[in-house]
């Protein structure tokens, strides 16, 4: 039964790498801006040449 | 025509969205409203930037508003001042841009890139309507780069008191980390805990000693850094001998910690270390709940960031850009039209014709003659005019205003139910606490009495009590927000419930600077008016504009020898006919003493009378005073103005109310001071400079904007001019959340009897601690959304 104390140790450990996880991309600045990159990653990528499309809404 | 007429209304700008008057510019099939947004359209199409019109239609705005001077940003030392970082190839700004309201406007700005290769790379941040942007300072200087902002309509904002970085300054970091670390130990030690409620065989007792020092280094943390700010709180609530909500608290944390501490040191049992987590954790919750605020919305405004960031200054014949703190007296600085004077000054050179609407509320622009002395503040309209400085900026009369000590030395305090209550309440858990445990002693049971006296003031740490004031409100602040009443913070919903005295400022606030309406004195024939309107029609003046709606439909006569003078007025003739339209000297007339705008109307040689333009009323104000009376509260007028509309205004407001005059900014501030003293709790609406003092003064300063990102002095609460109709609605709901919460009280009160009833035998045990608490929260924090929400639909405002 002794695997209690490693399995119990792994799972704490776990968590502190989670927590050290959350701390780093708060530190990054992750939580700052939460809504614009929700509308950056729907551009779409520009063709090369002049291409004029419709106003689309 | 009425073909005409129709194409019209379908034809709007392809840039704006604006509609396209007669004169349509076009290029490629679109029509433009006005060559600005032409530019911006051949600038982006140019560079292959013309996507910006496929993400939303009409995604950019008007560009009929003039350029302003940018020559200051080449000097190095405001530069500097305005930069995040530099270097000798780099340099990085944050711009606050107003302009920023959809997908096309991010788009546009994080390729900026394309339309100038000295911009190395741009990031929007949307909720904060900021832009960063770095670039190379060789390639393109900060004036070039402001300039190309202008060029595609993203003017940014720059101020003195930079609203940008002050909103920097605010962070939540600390307390987010300190929630995270309060959750992480909660949850592991619940985790740890659940093996002692369960129970645990004979065998596994080895593993209780293990799981309770793993718990008291779970509680470790908590208690020292996540609860730590409590513990202050309640320290410094102490010293100044009052009582607040945190004494409570923290006294339960401190007990919980270490009978619990204790117990697994002593090995007499299991403590309640994942209630302390879990206590801790929530009520951080409801503080940062409590603690959420508007990004781009700033209530500390003062006169710096209505001022310009520099003034031209005169020296020798050339003209040197100064920041405005550097002026000094004797300084010689120009003003061109649009400008606005930063100091108190003498008029030397020019024409002066001030504007000073925002600083007095006197809406007509007030003439000035050489050699007089002109007060900071006022907008200067027309043509450029030098002056010479007589005070510094800091000592001029606006300024002092603001410095006034009246309004530095006071410090709104709101009287808070939670902060009530709390006293009550602290003072009556003691009592509890101490009585069982005297209870329990005198019948010769000491260990009971540690028990019981514990227990009580663990179970009753008023964690829903403390979360319901906080919930409550923000689900009210988030639908004041929808309905664009943006209030400071919480506490100031609660100072909203507790008004009965109304007090208005007539210009901006009741009246809107957008909604106004054409007058006409005199009489005009069929003809005239056909004239009149074919005239107009070929004038871009937002005034012909305003005449042609007036007049309505129209016969289009073919007019011939048009000419308009810029600023004076209009002529043309017509068979032998001919007709001026302008101002009193250009069309020859006397002049009538009336506030706002006056156009002469001269046909022939007779003078057929005058439009005159006035600002109306905000829609609904009638309703608006009418539901305040019906709902018995105070209703008062102060006003800087002069009383000429008074008549009208006494049949709105109801009899009683004082409807005042001619008001200089103190005499506002003092009015408001007078009815504080009368018991009565006043709510200011104002909306400039000159209702600064009165909006602080006052237990709530509401200051109404027709553009919330536009200037608007320190205040409570931000009211968008749209939402006028709505006050009373707001009001009453203020009233509501506030019924919430002592609604809510009972049930934290409820579910403290239950607690107490077991703590004071003495008798409670761990498990139902933890399941209890966690309990008494989620009943809070739902019955306070859901009510909220219930009373908001009631209302109408969601």
């Amino acid at each position: 039964m002794n695997i209690i104390f490693m399995l119990i140790g792994c799972s704490v450990l776990i968590a502190l790498f989670f927590l050290g996880a959350f701390f780093w991309a708060s530190k990054n600045g992750q939580h700052e801006d939460t809504y614009t990159p929700s509308v950056r990653i729907l551009f779409d990528d520009e063709p090369q040449e002049e291409g004029k499309e419709p106003a689309k809404k | 025509m009425a073909i005409n007429s129709k194409l019209k209304l379908n034809t709007s700008c392809y840039h704006c969205g604006d509609q396209v008057e007669e004169t349509a510019y076009v290029l490629d099939d679109h029509d433009f409203c006005c060559l600005g947004c032409q530019t911006v359209y051949q600038i982006l199409n140019e560079n292959n930037l013309a996507s910006y019109y496929k993400y939303n239609t009409h995604p950019g705005k008007s560009q009929k508003n003039q350029k302003e001077d940018l020559s200051y940003l080449d000097e190095p030392n405001i530069v500097a001042k305005l930069v995040d970082y530099q270097d000798e190839e780099m340099a990085i700004i944050t711009f606050y841009v107003p302009a920023i309201h959809c997908s096309s406007c991010i788009w546009l700005l994080e390729n900026l890139y394309k339309l100038n290769p000295g911009v190395k790379t741009s990031q929007v941040d949307f909720m904060k309507k900021q832009a960063s942007i770095t670039f190379h300072k060789k390639e393109i200087s900060l004036r070039e780069l402001v300039g190309l902002l202008h060029n595609i309509g993203y003017d940014p904002k720059i101020t003195l008191q930079d609203v940008v970085k002050e909103g920097k300054k605010f962070n939540q970091n600390k307390l987010i980390a300190k929630i995270v670390v309060a959750g992480f130990c909660f949850g592991n030690s619940m985790m740890i805990s659940f093996p002692e409620y369960f129970g645990m065989a004979a065998f596994e007792k080895q593993y209780a000693n293990f799981f309770g020092y793993m718990n008291l280094a779970f509680g470790l943390p908590v208690l020292l850094y996540s609860a730590s700010d409590y513990f202050k709180s309640a320290w410094i609530s102490l010293k100044q001998k009052r009582l607040n909500l945190d004494v409570p608290l923290a006294l339960g944390i401190f007990v919980l910690f270490f009978r619990s501490a204790y117990e697994i040191i002593s090995q007499t049992g299991a403590g309640f270390m994942d209630t302390l987590c879990s206590l801790v954790f929530f009520i951080l919750i409801g503080k940062w709940v409590q603690q959420r605020t508007y990004y781009h919305i700033s209530f500390e405004r003062d006169y710096r960031s209505y001022f310009p960031v520099a003034v031209t200054v005169i020296k020798e014949h050339t003209e040197k850009p100064t920041q405005i703190g550097d002026l000094q007296v004797g300084d010689r600085i120009l003003v061109r039209n649009n400008e606005i004077i930063p100091a108190d000054a003498i008029l030397l050179n020019g024409h002066a014709s001030v504007d000073f609407s925002f600083v007095t509320g006197e809406s007509k622009p007030v003439e000035k003659v050489l050699g007089e002395v002109v007060y900071a503040g006022g907008r200067q309209m027309g043509e450029a005019i030098e002056l010479e400085v007589v005070k510094a900026v800091s000592q001029s009369y606006l300024t002092k205003l603001w410095n006034n000590d009246s309004f530095k030395q006071y410090e709104k305090k709101f009287d808070t139910f939670i902060g009530y209550i709390s006293k009550y309440f602290t003072i009556g858990l003691l009592a509890v606490a101490f009585v069982s445990c005297a209870y329990w002693l005198l019948g010769g049971n000491a260990d009971k009495a540690w028990a019981a006296f514990t227990a009580v003031l663990i179970i009753a740490c008023p964690c829903a009590l403390a979360l319901s004031s906080p919930f409550t409100l923000s689900a009210a602040l988030s639908i004041f927000d929808k309905n664009k009443l943006y209030i400071k913070n919480t506490a100031a919903i609660e100072q909203m419930a507790a008004i009965d005295t109304m007090v208005f400022d007539k210009t901006g606030t009741i009246s809107s600077p957008n909604a106004s309406s054409m007058y006409f004195e005199g009489s005009l024939s069929s003809l005239d008016k056909n004239l009149i309107y074919s005239l107009c029609r070929n004038s871009n003046h937002p005034l012909s504009r305003e005449i042609i709606k007036w007049l309505g439909d129209g016969q289009l006569l073919p007019i011939s020898d048009y000419e308009e003078v810029a600023g004076r007025g209009q002529s043309a003739k017509y068979q032998d006919y001919s007709i001026r339209l302008g101002s009193a000297s250009y069309v020859g007339s006397q002049k009538v003493d009336l506030e706002g705008s006056v156009v002469y109307v001269r046909i022939n040689d007779a003078i057929k009378g005058f439009f005159t333009l006035e600002q109306s009323w905000r829609p609904g104000l009638a309703d608006v005073i009418n539901q305040f009376k019906g709902e018995s509260y105070s209703l008062h007028l102060i006003s800087g103005d002069n009383e000429r509309r008074a008549d009208a205004l006494k049949m709105i407001f109801p009899q009683g109310s004082k409807l005042l005059f001619n008001q200089t900014p103190g005499e506002k501030l003092e009015r408001i001071h007078d009815w504080q003293n009368q018991d009565q709790k006043v709510c200011m609406l104002g909306d400039g400079l000159n209702d600064a003092g009165a909006l602080r003064k006052a237990d709530i300063g509401i200051a109404v904007s027709d553009d919330i990102n536009n200037f608007s002095p320190g205040c409570d609460a931000i009211l968008d001019g749209d939402s006028f109709d709505k006050l009373p609605k707001f009001f009453a709901f203020s009233k509501d959340a506030v019924k919430v919460i002592k609604m809510s009280f009972i049930i934290s009160l409820m579910y403290n009897s239950i607690g107490l009833s077991f703590a004071v035998q003495g008798t409670m045990s761990p498990l139902f601690a933890a399941i209890l608490m966690p309990i008494s929260t989620v009943t809070i924090i739902s019955f306070t959304s859901l009510m909220t929400r219930w009373y908001a639909k009631r209302r109408n405002l969601i």
